[in-house]
């Protein structure tokens, strides 16, 4: 479903990315852990097109596409969606609003039907309780005023709206409680299907007892040092990310 | 990808044909001769030939304001032209079959709703093309529940009384540079008269029209509600495009008795210039409304996004005891767009009350300035103000200002001030791009959302022009 090779990028000049390869194929759950800084975010905002980062070279496949020719727009109508770490407030939006408009341009680009208001409102009621939100919610503006838990279930709420193939999740433990961390966790799970996969971007394994990956890739400087299964997780809770930096240097890593 | 916005050529200008039309004007230029032409030209009294003299006389001693924040090259008065007129094929209109076919076409293009059958499901309409009224459609049954809607030249015929006891009552033709200009040199405009206890059955509308290249267009209106009465009042404005700028100077006046509701709303697509600045309107308008009575109201509701230069602050004198202003305002600046626009909320009545939302939208190259006065004089006990001023800008290369200046002389009184600046960034863009809205949707919507407080105050077919407009002017603002 993805490929990525080689793939290098920089901020303002500065590389960020050196060098990341990953196969991510349909069914599969991974996971990205590294300290901060690593470039873990960074990987997930070049991928959806974050217009601050310049790819300076590599290539990704996406469901044997290049994906930095489509448009940041036309990645998430063929199923690309990140769940941002700190999703942004827009006042005056309601939320369903913006949910709707989000449905109809992928059902749109689908060729399936747009939903009217009405015909919505059943959809998302359906919805919402996958997340356990109030409906009140919907009536807001988007995100607005939201606590970091809130903004969280919403972004979940809108990867449930969208179904998206590939879905990127930026630091989803981050903002949230014990409890709805499960609830999202197992919401996450429910959207998980053979013909999906779930890239998990993390610094804490504890999001990983709900959401379970079959690989973890350690990444740091900007480059994948270790990759291995679901028990490197739990070695990392233990350990921390020190031994594998000094393992890399040792190894002479590339 | 760049992490810049791309700012690429806007959408064109849709109203910007000129109208080939035997226009009877004056040559430019301004002087007491070419008042006493106009003042001839109209036929009018000579009260009102001395209210423009003195006008005049008092604006060769004053000067261009020079404290807002917007930088233009200062127009040669003796340049404009000060009266043009369509030539009409006959001295008077009988119906509107006898209006120049040329102009009815401007109209249709325009999308003014000027046909009687048209009038009929819609609005009253006064059209003022140049400087001169047109046309006022739904008289008669305006007049029947003693409501006068006309142009204003026609009211100093047929109501002199009337235009006398108001005029300059609420903007003194010394008041500034622009209104003595105006007071000067003005050819038509709208008068509303809504007596004792009557509602208007109908919102009332004005559509203005500068066709001319030289021409300035000075407009003046005039709206009276007696006691008990209300009124909606709505005012829309486009220009040709020419690359020369043209200068509009109007004034309006509003007066509310006890108990009366004025409630002014204008949507304002001026030519703004091209996207290099080239031509445009300098609108430097002066507006201002008299709560004149007890609980009297007037709310003023403004969405600027034309012109090339905009000066304008309509205000309200809250004189009577309880009385409510209210100024509603969108203003959005593109390319090299400026405007200094805002208001001035005058407390001297007690327990009167006044609220300000402005909301400048700034893309481009544009400067968007928010000037605003709350003044609670000293007998004004218990007086309230309210504002919420929000800037937004979009891109990197636009700026926005907000100047309150709040001045109480009341211990009593109130005021609270409340003002955010916030940008349409990559983060929020690509929010809405990840959930597949593509980026103009998305400025739409952002637009909409960050408008809704004053959008909501515009009767309904002038929301819907004014979210559409907003998006038409944003068009390819962001890359």
């Amino acid at each position: 479903m993805l490929s990525i090779k080689n793939l290098t990028a920089s901020i303002n000049g500065t590389p960020v990315l050196k060098g990341i390869d990953l196969e991510i194929k349909a069914g599969e759950i991974h996971a990205i852990m590294g300290p901060n800084g690593s470039g873990k975010s960074t990987l997930g905002k070049v991928l959806v097109g974050h217009p601050a980062y310049e790819v300076t070279g590599g290539e990704v496949l996406y469901e044997g596409r290049n994906l930095f020719e489509l448009a940041a727009d036309e990645r998430a109508r063929a199923g690309l969606f990140m769940g941002f770490q700190h999703p942004i407030e827009v006042p005056g939006v309601s939320n369903a609003a913006f949910l709707r408009l989000a449905y109809n341009k992928k059902a749109e680009a689908e060729g399936r039907d747009e939903l009217d208001p009405l015909e919505f409102d059943d959809f998302i009621h359906e919805k919402i309780k996958l997340v356990s939100m109030k409906e009140e919610f919907l009536d807001r503006s988007l995100n607005e005023g939201f606590s970091g838990g809130e903004k969280k279930r919403n972004e979940i709420l809108q990867m449930a709206v969208l179904e998206p193939k590939l879905a990127i999740l930026d630091e989803l433990d981050s903002g949230l409680d014990i409890d709805a961390l499960r609830v999202l966790g197992e919401a996450v799970n429910k959207l998980q299907r053979p013909d999906r996969a779930l890239l998990i971007i993390t610094h804490f394994p504890r999001i990983l007892e709900t959401i379970q990956p079959q690989f973890v890739h350690v990444l740091s400087g900007g480059r994948i040092l270790k990759s291995a299964g679901k028990e490197l997780a739990t070695e990392l809770e233990d350990r921390g990310y020190d031994w594998v930096l000094e393992e890399a240097a040792a190894g002479g890593a590339r | 990808m760049t992490s810049t916005f791309n700012v690429v050529t806007s959408q064109e200008y849709k109203y910007g044909f000129v109208t080939d039309i035997e226009a009877d004007s004056v040559a430019p230029g301004l002087s007491e001769e070419v008042i006493r032409f106009i003042s001839a030209k109209k036929g009018e009294p000579d009260w009102l030939l001395e209210f423009r003299l003195k006008a005049y006389r008092h604006w060769l001693t004053m000067s261009e304001p020079e404290w807002a924040k917007v930088d233009y090259p200062k127009p040669d008065f003796q340049k404009i032209v000060y009266y043009s007129a369509p030539k009409p094929k006959k001295p008077q209109y009988a119906s509107m079959d006898e209006v120049d076919p040329e102009l009815r076409r401007t109209f249709e293009k325009l999308g003014v709703p000027i046909h009687e059958q048209e009038a009929l499901a819609g609005v009253a309409v006064d059209v003022v093309f140049d400087s001169v009224s047109v046309t006022t459609t739904y008289r008669e049954k305006l007049a029947a529940v003693g409501i006068i809607f006309c142009s204003f030249s026609e009211a100093v015929k047929s109501h002199p009384d009337l235009v006398k006891q108001y005029l300059g009552s609420v903007v003194p033709s010394s008041d500034n540079f622009y209104a003595a200009l105006n007071s000067a040199v003005f050819t038509d405009g709208s008068f509303v008269f809504i007596p004792k206890g009557v509602a208007c059955p109908m919102d009332l509308s004005t559509y203005f029209r500068i066709n001319n290249k030289e021409s300035g267009q000075f407009e003046r209106t005039l709206i009276v509600a007696e006691e008990g009465a209300s009124v909606s009042y709505l005012e829309g404005c486009t220009a040709p495009q020419f690359d020369t700028n043209q200068l509009h100077a109007a004034v309006v006046e509003l007066v509310a008795l006890d108990r009366a509701s004025i409630k002014y709303s204008t949507v304002q697509n001026w030519y703004a210039g091209d996207k290099d600045g080239k031509g445009g309107i300098f609108n430097f308008v002066t507006k201002r409304g008299l709560c004149k009575g007890k609980a009297s109201h007037i709310s003023w509701t403004q969405v600027e996004t034309g012109s090339a230069i905009t000066w304008k602050y309509p205000s309200c004198v809250l004189l009577g005891d309880d009385s409510i202003g209210e100024f509603y305002s969108v203003a959005l600046t593109n390319h090299k767009q400026q405007a200094d626009t805002g208001t001035k909320m005058i407390h001297i009545g007690r327990n009167t009350k006044s609220t300000i939302v402005s909301k400048g939208i700034s893309a481009g190259d544009s400067s968007n300035s928010y000037r605003g006065l709350v003044k609670v004089q000293p007998k004004a006990e218990g007086a309230r103000n309210f504002s919420q001023c929000d800037s937004m800008l979009i891109g990197q290369s636009c700026s926005a200002s907000t100047f309150p200046y709040i001045e109480v002389q009341n211990r009593s009184a109130r005021v609270e001030h409340e003002a955010t600046t916030s940008k349409i960034g990559e983060e929020q863009l690509l929010y809405f791009q990840q959930r597949g809205i593509p980026a103009e949707e998305a400025i739409s919507m952002i637009i909409n959302g960050f408008c809704k407080d004053v959008f909501r105050e515009l009767p309904m077919e002038f929301a819907v022009e004014a979210t559409r407009l907003l998006s038409l002017k944003l068009e390819g603002s962001v890359g």
